[in-house]
Parts: C-alpha cells; sequence; structure tokens
C-alpha cells in the first residue's frame, strides 16, 4: 500500500514525529487483523474428523464465533483512532 | 392460522413502508436535509443486502445438510471488512476520485477507459447476477408456498404466478426509487434508506426466531449446545476444501458482486464511513448467523422427516403455534429478497445502459455524433428501466427454466463463482501498474468461458443446455475436457473444480498477458492514477484541447446532465477562468471536469467516447506521458535542476558582488579625482593668476624677474594645456573619432623614440633601462606614433614609481606567429592586489603622494592599444609593477 514510510528524493522525512509514528502503527494493525483472522479460521483444516476424535459442533461454534467476536472489538479499537486528520499523507495530490 | 390474503396484505403494508422511507429520504435529500441519510450506520447497514434470502432461507437448510459450512460465507467478507486498509480504502477512494459507476466502470475506466472490456464485465455480470435474482424469487415463492400449506393443506400455489407478480412489483419499486437521478454519484438516498429499514427488519426477524428457538423450544443456551452435539451435526465434519474454498469465494463475491460494488463503493457517501462498517458490519453478520445452526437443529429434530429445510425458519414458528412470528420471518425473508434484487437491478442497470445501451445509441442515433441538440437524458433513463424489466425478466425465466428444485445455496454459489472471475482483473487493476487491457480481456474471457463451461451451464440439470452425455463423458467422447473432471481431475467437489480451473487460469493468462502485452498511453495514465490513487488526486489529464466548441459541449452536457444543472457548471467554470458571462474555454482542465460529471452519469467510457467525438483531439499529452514515467526518475531530474540553477545563481551573485564592489572602488576614485583635477587646476591657474597680478601691478620689476615670472606662467600654462589634452585625447579615443596613421616601421625604432622622449626630462629621476634589441628587431604595421606614446607612458610611468633604490626597467620582447608580447617589468614593490584592476580607470592614481599626473595615462594607454587591435593587462606575480602589451604584427 501506499501510506508506509517512504524514502528518497522529495518523499518526506525519513523519521516523523511520535504522532504520526503510532498512526502509521496502527495503520499497520489494521492490516495485520484479517491475516491473524485468516489463520485462526484456517485452524479448522487441521481437525480430525474420525469419529472417535472428532470436534464437537458446539465447541468448533465455540471457537468460530469466539475468534469472530475477538475480531469485532480489535476491528473497533483500531478504527476508533484511525479517524482522518488533515495531514498531507492521506491527503490527495500531495505529489502531484 | 393465517391466512394467505393477510399475509399478501402485510407484504403490501410493508411494501407501502418502504415507499414511504424511501420517498421521505429522497424529500429530505432534495431539500439538503442529508445529515441523518449520512450516518455511518446508514452506510453499514445498506452492506447488508449481502445477507439475502439466500442467507435467510438457505443458510439454515445449509446448516441442516452440512453443519458449520454455512458459517463460510460470512467469514470471508468478515475478513474483507475488517481488512478494509488493504483493498477497500483503496476502491472507495478510487470510485470516488475517478466517479466509478459501477463495477464494469471500474474495469473499463482503469483499463484506458475500454468499452469493449466494460461490455465483458456487464454480460458476465448479468449472466452472474441472473441466477441469484431467480434464487430471490424462488425463496419469496416458497415461503409463500409456506403459509397456503398451513392455511389450506393440499392446495398449491401457482408458483410461477407468484414469482411473475413478485419480480414484476420489484422491478416497479426499483424503477421509481432507482432511476429518479441520473448521476449515480448523487446517490440513491431513497434505496439506501429503504435497504437500511430492511436490514433491520431482517436482523430482527430472524433474532427473534433465534430467541425464540433457544430459548422458547430449546431450553436455554446449554441445553440448546447440548441439543446440537447430540444431533446429526454434532460433530465437525466440514470439508477442509469447502472451508477454505467458499471462505475465498464469498469474500471474492463479496468485492465483486454487482450489488455490493454499488452499495461499498458507488453509494459510499463519505470514505470515513468504511472505518465504522469495518467492525459493525462483522458484527451484523455475526448476529445474522448466530442462530442459523440451533434453528436447523431444532428444525430436524421438530419437523418430519422430508421436510425442506430450507423453510425452517417459517415451519418452525408456524409448528409452535408462533404466527406472528412467523409472520415476522415472512417478511425479514422478503426484506432480504427485494433489498437484493432492487440493488442488484439497479447496479446492473447501470452497467447495461451506460456501457452497451448508450455506445450502440450514440453510434445509431439519428444525426450521428454527440454534439446534436435535443435530451439524451430520457434516452438513458429509458435504458435504464428496460434494463430494469429486462434483468428481472431474466432472473425469473432462469427462476422458470431450472423449476426452481435446486437447493438455495447451490445457485447461491454458482452465482458467487461467476462474479468472481473479475476478482483478478479488480485486484490486479489496482494493484499492479503492468496489468494491460488486452490482459484483462483474455483473463475475463478465460475465467469466464471456464466457468460457463464447468459450473453455469450444468447447474441447469442435464438435458436443458448441456446433455448428460457431456457432464458424464465430456464433449465428443473427450474425456479430460468433461465439465465436472477437468484435465482428468475427478473427485473434486463440483463447485470447487469449478472456481480452482476458472481462477487459477483467469489469473495466469491475465497476468501472462499482461506481461507480454505493451499498454496504450491511456491505459498507463489511468493505471498510475489507479495504483497510485493516494498519490495522485488529479484526475487523467484527458484532453488536449483548441478545436473543441464549447457550444458543441454545451448543448452535449445539457442533453447528458439536464440544462439547469449544465448551464450551472458551465457558469461555475467559465467564472473560474475568469471569463464570467461567457462560455469557458475548452482548457484541459475543464474538459476533464466535464468528463468526469458525464461520467458520473453514462460512465467513464461513454463520457470519454462522447468528449472524444466533439473535441477530437488526442487524448493524451506530452504532460500525460510525463506523469506516467517514472516518478523518481522525474524527481531526480528536477532536483539536479534545482542544484544546477543553484550553482547558476550563486555564481551570479558572486559576479554581481565583484562588480558591486568595483563600482564602489570606482566612485570613491572619481570623488578623489574631482578633489584632485580641481585642486591640479586650482594650482597653475592660482600661480598664473598670482604672478601675472604681480607683473601688472609692480612698476620697477627689474627684466629678468619679469622674464622670470612670465615664464612660469607659461609654464604652468603648458600645464594645464598638457592637462586638457590628455582628457581630450582619451575622450576622442573613448568615442572611437580617432584616426589611426598606420605605417610599416622597426619595434625597436619606436622604442629608441619613447625612451629617448620619456627619459629627456631629468626631473624624474634616474632608471636603468635593460632592453634586448636584438629580439625588438621586429618589423609592426600599425600607427607607430601612438604606440610610442603608450611606451613612453609606460616608461615615464615606471620612472616616476618605482620606488628601488637602483630603480630598473626591463623590456622583455616575445615574438609569436602574428602577435607581439612586450612586458615592462620594474624591480619596485609593485601595484597592490586590490589596486590592480582599477589602474586601468580614468582618473585612477594608485598613491596620492606621488601626484604627478591626472590618471589618465594607463587610461589612455589601453584606449590606444585596444585600437591597435591588442591589449594590455597589468602583468601579476612579477617582481616589480609589470605591465604586458600583446599586439598583432599588422592591424588590419
Amino acid at each position: 500500500m501506499n501510506d508506509g514510510p517512504r524514502f528518497g528524493i522529495g518523499r518526506g522525512p525519513l523519521f516523523v514525529e511520535r504522532q504520526t509514528y503510532r498512526r502509521r502503527r496502527l495503520m499497520d494493525a489494521a492490516r495485520v487483523v484479517p491475516v491473524v483472522g485468516l489463520f485462526l479460521w484456517s485452524i479448522p483444516l487441521l481437525w480430525s474428523k474420525l469419529p472417535e476424535a472428532a470436534v464437537p459442533t458446539s465447541r468448533a461454534l465455540l471457537f468460530v464465533f469466539g475468534v469472530w467476536v475477538a475480531l469485532i472489538a480489535v476491528a473497533f479499537l483500531i478504527s476508533l483512532p484511525l479517524r482522518p486528520v488533515d495531514k498531507p499523507e492521506d491527503q490527495p495530490g500531495r505529489n502531484s | 392460522m393465517t391466512t394467505l390474503n393477510a399475509l399478501i396484505a402485510v407484504c403490501l403494508c410493508y411494501v407501502a413502508l418502504l415507499f414511504v422511507v424511501a420517498f421521505v429520504a429522497e424529500r429530505s435529500a432534495a431539500q439538503g436535509r442529508v445529515a441523518w441519510l449520512r450516518y455511518p450506520m446508514v452506510y453499514t447497514l445498506s452492506l447488508s443486502i449481502y445477507c439475502t434470502a439466500w442467507t435467510f432461507y438457505g443458510a439454515v437448510g445449509n446448516a441442516a445438510r452440512s453443519g458449520l459450512e454455512y458459517l463460510t460465507i460470512y467469514l470471508g467478507p468478515s475478513l474483507v471488512m475488517v481488512g478494509w486498509w488493504w483493498i477497500l480504502r483503496k476502491l472507495v477512494r478510487i470510485g470516488r476520485s475517478q466517479r466509478i459507476t459501477s463495477i464494469a466502470d471500474l474495469i473499463s475506466s482503469r483499463f484506458g477507459k475500454s468499452n469493449l472490456l466494460a461490455i465483458c464485465v456487464t454480460i458476465l455480470a448479468v449472466v452472474g447476477t441472473t441466477p441469484y435474482i431467480a434464487l430471490q424469487l424462488q425463496s419469496v415463492t416458497l415461503s409463500f408456498e409456506v403459509f397456503a400449506e398451513a392455511a389450506n393443506p393440499g392446495q398449491s400455489l401457482t408458483h410461477n404466478a407468484t414469482a411473475l407478480y413478485l419480480a414484476m412489483g420489484l422491478a416497479l419499486f426499483t424503477v421509481v426509487f432507482g432511476t429518479r437521478n441520473l448521476d449515480a454519484n448523487e446517490r440513491h438516498h431513497g434505496v439506501v434508506m429503504a435497504i437500511a429499514v430492511e436490514a433491520v427488519v431482517k436482523l430482527l426477524a430472524l433474532m427473534a426466531v433465534g430467541v425464540f428457538v433457544v430459548w422458547g423450544v430449546g431450553g436455554g443456551v446449554a441445553d440448546t449446545l447440548q441439543r446440537i452435539d447430540a444431533s446429526g451435526l454434532g460433530e465437525w465434519q466440514v470439508s477442509g476444501g469447502r472451508w477454505a474454498g467458499l471462505m475465498f469465494l464469498s469474500a471474492a463475491a463479496f468485492l465483486c458482486l454487482p450489488r455490493m460494488f454499488q452499495v461499498l463503493v458507488v453509494e459510499n457517501d463519505d470514505e470515513n464511513h468504511l472505518r465504522t462498517a469495518s467492525w459493525a458490519f462483522p458484527m451484523y453478520m455475526m448476529l445474522m448467523s448466530l442462530f442459523v445452526l440451533p434453528i436447523a437443529v431444532v428444525g430436524l429434530e421438530l419437523m418430519p422427516e422430508g421436510a425442506n429445510p430450507d423453510t425452517f425458519v417459517l415451519t418452525v414458528p408456524l409448528s409452535q403455534g408462533a404466527d406472528v412470528l412467523a409472520v415476522l420471518s415472512f417478511l425479514g425473508g422478503f426484506s432480504s429478497a427485494t433489498s437484493m434484487v432492487i440493488v442488484a437491478a439497479i447496479a446492473l442497470s447501470t452497467m447495461v445502459s451506460n456501457h452497451i445501451v448508450m455506445p450502440i445509441w450514440l453510434r445509431v442515433a439519428p444525426g450521428e455524433g454527440a454534439s446534436v441538440s435535443g435530451d439524451v437524458r430520457h434516452v438513458v433513463m429509458l435504458a435504464r428501466r428496460m434494463s430494469i424489466a429486462g434483468i428481472l425478466f431474466l432472473g425469473y425465466l432462469y427462476y422458470s427454466l431450472s423449476g426452481g428444485g435446486t437447493a438455495l445455496s447451490t445457485i447461491g454459489l454458482v452465482s458467487f463463482t461467476g462474479v468472481a472471475q473479475v476478482l483478478p482483473v479488480m485486484l490486479g487493476g489496482i494493484f499492479w501498474r503492468g496489468a494491460t487491457r488486452v490482459g484483462a480481456l483474455a483473463g475475463l474471457c478465460t475465467g469466464f468461458a471456464i466457468w460457463l463451461y464447468t459450473s453455469f451451464l450444468p447447474s441447469f440439470g442435464p438435458g436443458h443446455f448441456m446433455s448428460g452425455d457431456i457432464v458424464a463423458f465430456g464433449p465428443l467422447g473427450l474425456g479430460w475436457l468433461r465439465p465436472h473432471a477437468l484435465f482428468g481431475i475427478e473427485g473434486m467437489d463440483p463447485l470447487l473444480h469449478a472456481l480452482l480451473w476458472s481462477i487459477s487460469l483467469n489469473t495466469l493468462v491475465f497476468i501472462a498477458v499482461s506481461i507480454a502485452s505493451f499498454p496504450s498511453p491511456l491505459e498507463r495514465l489511468q493505471g498510475a492514477q489507479f495504483v497510485n490513487v493516494f498519490q495522485h488526486s488529479v484526475g487523467a489529464r484527458g484532453w488536449s484541447a483548441g478545436v473543441a466548441q464549447s457550444e458543441d459541449l454545451m448543448i452535449m452536457a445539457q442533453r447528458i446532465l439536464g440544462a439547469r444543472e449544465a448551464q450551472a457548471l458551465f457558469t461555475r467554470e467559465a467564472a473560474g477562468q475568469g471569463r464570467g458571462g461567457q462560455l469557458p474555454d475548452p482548457s484541459p482542465d475543464f474538459l476533464q471536469t466535464l468528463e468526469r460529471e458525464l461520467a458520473g452519469s453514462v460512465g467513464a467510457a461513454t463520457a470519454h467516447a462522447m468528449i472524444g467525438q466533439i473535441v477530437g483531439g488526442a487524448a493524451v499529452s506530452v504532460e500525460d506521458l510525463m506523469a506516467v514515467a517514472d516518478e523518481t526518475a522525474q524527481m531526480m531530474e528536477y532536483s539536479s535542476r534545482l542544484e544546477a540553477q543553484s550553482e547558476e545563481l550563486s555564481q551570479t551573485a558572486g559576479k554581481l558582488r565583484e562588480a558591486n564592489e568595483k563600482l564602489t572602488r570606482l566612485s570613491v576614485q572619481k570623488d578623489a579625482f574631482l578633489s584632485q583635477i580641481s585642486h591640479e587646476l586650482r594650482t597653475p591657474m592660482t600661480s598664473i593668476r598670482a604672478f601675472s597680478e604681480i607683473l601688472r601691478d609692480s612698476d620697477g620689476l627689474p627684466p629678468e624677474d619679469q622674464t622670470k615670472y612670465a615664464s612660469i606662467i607659461h609654464d604652468e600654462a603648458i600645464r594645464l594645456t598638457r592637462l586638457l589634452d590628455d582628457l581630450l585625447d582619451l575622450s576622442v579615443l573613448e568615442n572611437g573619432q580617432v584616426n589611426l596613421n598606420l605605417r610599416r616601421g622597426s619595434l625597436r625604432d619606436v622604442l629608441e623614440r619613447a625612451v629617448a622622449a620619456a627619459v629627456a626630462d631629468d626631473s624624474q629621476g634616474v632608471i636603468e633601462l635593460r632592453r634586448d634589441t636584438v629580439a625588438e628587431d621586429i618589423t609592426l604595421y600599425t600607427d607607430l606614433d601612438r604606440l610610442s606614446q603608450v611606451f613612453i607612458n609606460l616608461i615615464s610611468n615606471a620612472r616616476k614609481y618605482c620606488d628601488a633604490v637602483d630603480a630598473v626597467l626591463e623590456i622583455r620582447v616575445q615574438s609569436g606567429n602574428d602577435t607581439v608580447i612586450l612586458d615592462f617589468i620594474d624591480n619596485g614593490t609593485g601595484i597592490a592586489p586590490e589596486a590592480q584592476d582599477v589602474i586601468f580607470e580614468k582618473f585612477s592614481r594608485v598613491s596620492d603622494q606621488k601626484a604627478g599626473g591626472a590618471g589618465l595615462g594607463l587610461a589612455i594607454c589601453r584606449q590606444i592599444v585596444t585600437r591597435l587591435g591588442g591589449k594590455i593587462d597589468y602583468l601579476p606575480g612579477q617582481q616589480g609593477a609589470a605591465f604586458r602589451v600583446v599586439l598583432p604584427m599588422a592591424i588590419d
């Protein structure tokens, strides 16, 4: 994506102030969330389907919904401080 | 028991309510009171059209058949939503900055505003969505049937009639609220609001049934979980392939479904709403799916063997006598179906009218050309309305052809696989600048063809479009081309088989052809704009104008935007250009703005084509190509240019500083000279006056005194004359009025004469001369008298100013091919460096103490030498004062 720190001529500073730094790490977090979700929801692929070792549906249900709730909560927490601010990075036309 | 008539009445009331909601929202929007329409929650709820009747009825059916597999349909979109920062944010930004009207418009716009591509995506979308619309009709028909059965057991309903009425009713609602305004970017507030209301209704309905089942029938959460484990669905039996494959499929479909694109991107009012939806919509989906499994399990327990699990949501409450709940649940299902159909119809009709009908109309319309007067809006409107009707009719046709027999979720997945074919091209388009139009076309066609062959055509069942023989043995008996076992790979789930081959070959062909082909300039420009949308806000610089006629543009804009909007736009632009009251100049900026506005109404490709018809000029200017060029290279070029400029500037500044210093010194010298010259003039004048007064007033002056005084007066007068002569000489030389007396003569003779003249007067001190008479034997063709004047000046200067005890002046002569170099070097202290560059100026004197002359000698020398075609300079770095005279052997 295009929000990471950019280097080189005219690409903004190499190091940024604390506030911007925090915001960029939040963006990183926002990008990581779906990856984590995908990983967690892929775990059922490993569950055994043999009758003697099968996972009860109730437990599977709790697992999937538990991950779901956690993802929603994390997404909510991340989305709160990510409200747009008037900063050049998110403003269109920066390098035009 | 609820009668069928009562149910129909409830339905009609509900539809009337939706009409009112939509109408009020439209009114508010028209009056500018849009604040409450712009809550992020409205946006989030409008996304719920993802949860269709398929979700409502089919999910329970799916759960009853295959356990937790139904969850995948929600998990994929949930991941896409929480991962909004990756894809959705970019899509929404592109959609807003390029004024995208549909997914076909996005693809076409990205790949050089190609209409062919738009047509492909449109056809794919129509074919892919038709089964889905059929599905909605089927599920509503099914739910009517349930109530009919309950009311009058044994009486059967005419399915097709119900479906037909439903399709007609939906078409009416969609036409009324979906085609009110032309500019898709003005957004359908009424429809969005109605959908939001429907979203709440279906959520409440499903949750109400769920609560009823868990606490009313199941006996609480723990008991229900026990029931689930005890049931036939009690163990995790989902196939890994389907779990992963369906999750991917639903995520892909979530991005690519035309109706989802419509609400996600086109109807998006504010990017910020996405932030809220990123967690709120997953929550909505979680709540929607929370009670699905309990309802399925309880339904399996309660309902007789062979009951259709797709209708458990209705039949379970009915069997328990909870009629009101059943009606609410029916409304939920009805909401799901209607909202999906409405938005899908709007999205598809926009695509069909913009990318298929309008281009054809533009080509075949009488008068041919975009600049013919007359309102074209009614054509667009009509095209949209016809498209809506046509799409719903297609859905009905599919429904009646497929017989409505297949399980709901199967149809839905076939449809999903179809629209997911757009995914590689879409993602490639927004993340990869190398994606080309040809590549996209090839990829899409590949995916579409494979999907048709392996999934869509077989879905009608054997005998309709594909004979059972082909399915079983392959076309012409080619076993490796069997639709469910391509390349002889058997045993795969048919859906996964179709998904795997269509998406992977689609992607492969797309990438390979993109790499092998070369994009047009406009494609490259659009590619840069899309991929770097967060850096570029300026739109594509489309037109190099000049030939475009403002009147023609005005006529065309009026036809599409309407007279009022067009005039407002033109007035605004004209004011922006400082041409108030006139038509704006067809500047590239203006044309670009106009194209964007038109694109909001008729799509990017059509708008581009229409302006192209009028402007006719090249679509891409040199500046555009510059923009395509690598940005880093531009940056570096720019920075090196800056560096060069700053260097140049600093050099100029240095020169200026030097000049300024020189000027300051000159000015000081001039002041000094003025006082000096007045002093010089005054001194002889004073003595002349004094002695002449003595001569006049004294009577008995001895003759010798008289002679003495008279000769003083005479000498002083001569001195004055000489001074004035010098001044005159200089001014003559400077003005170039001097006539040279050119003669041939020996340099040695000239020097001899000059030395004799310079040392004749003994009063100025003695100097020893060192000469090289052999080297001096050179014949010159020049003004020998003037040259001698220069030498006299240099020699007498040395005599006057050389401060050595035994003053020596050395005259060196070197001769080149056609020049002679004479150096006059004495053994004094020389001239101070800071004075070296002003000694040749007029009135310049090195020291005030030895104020022998007026400071004109060297100035005159320089003028003479210059006139003779040579130059005279101070020669630094010698022992004493040194002057170098360079002369041509022969003057031209």
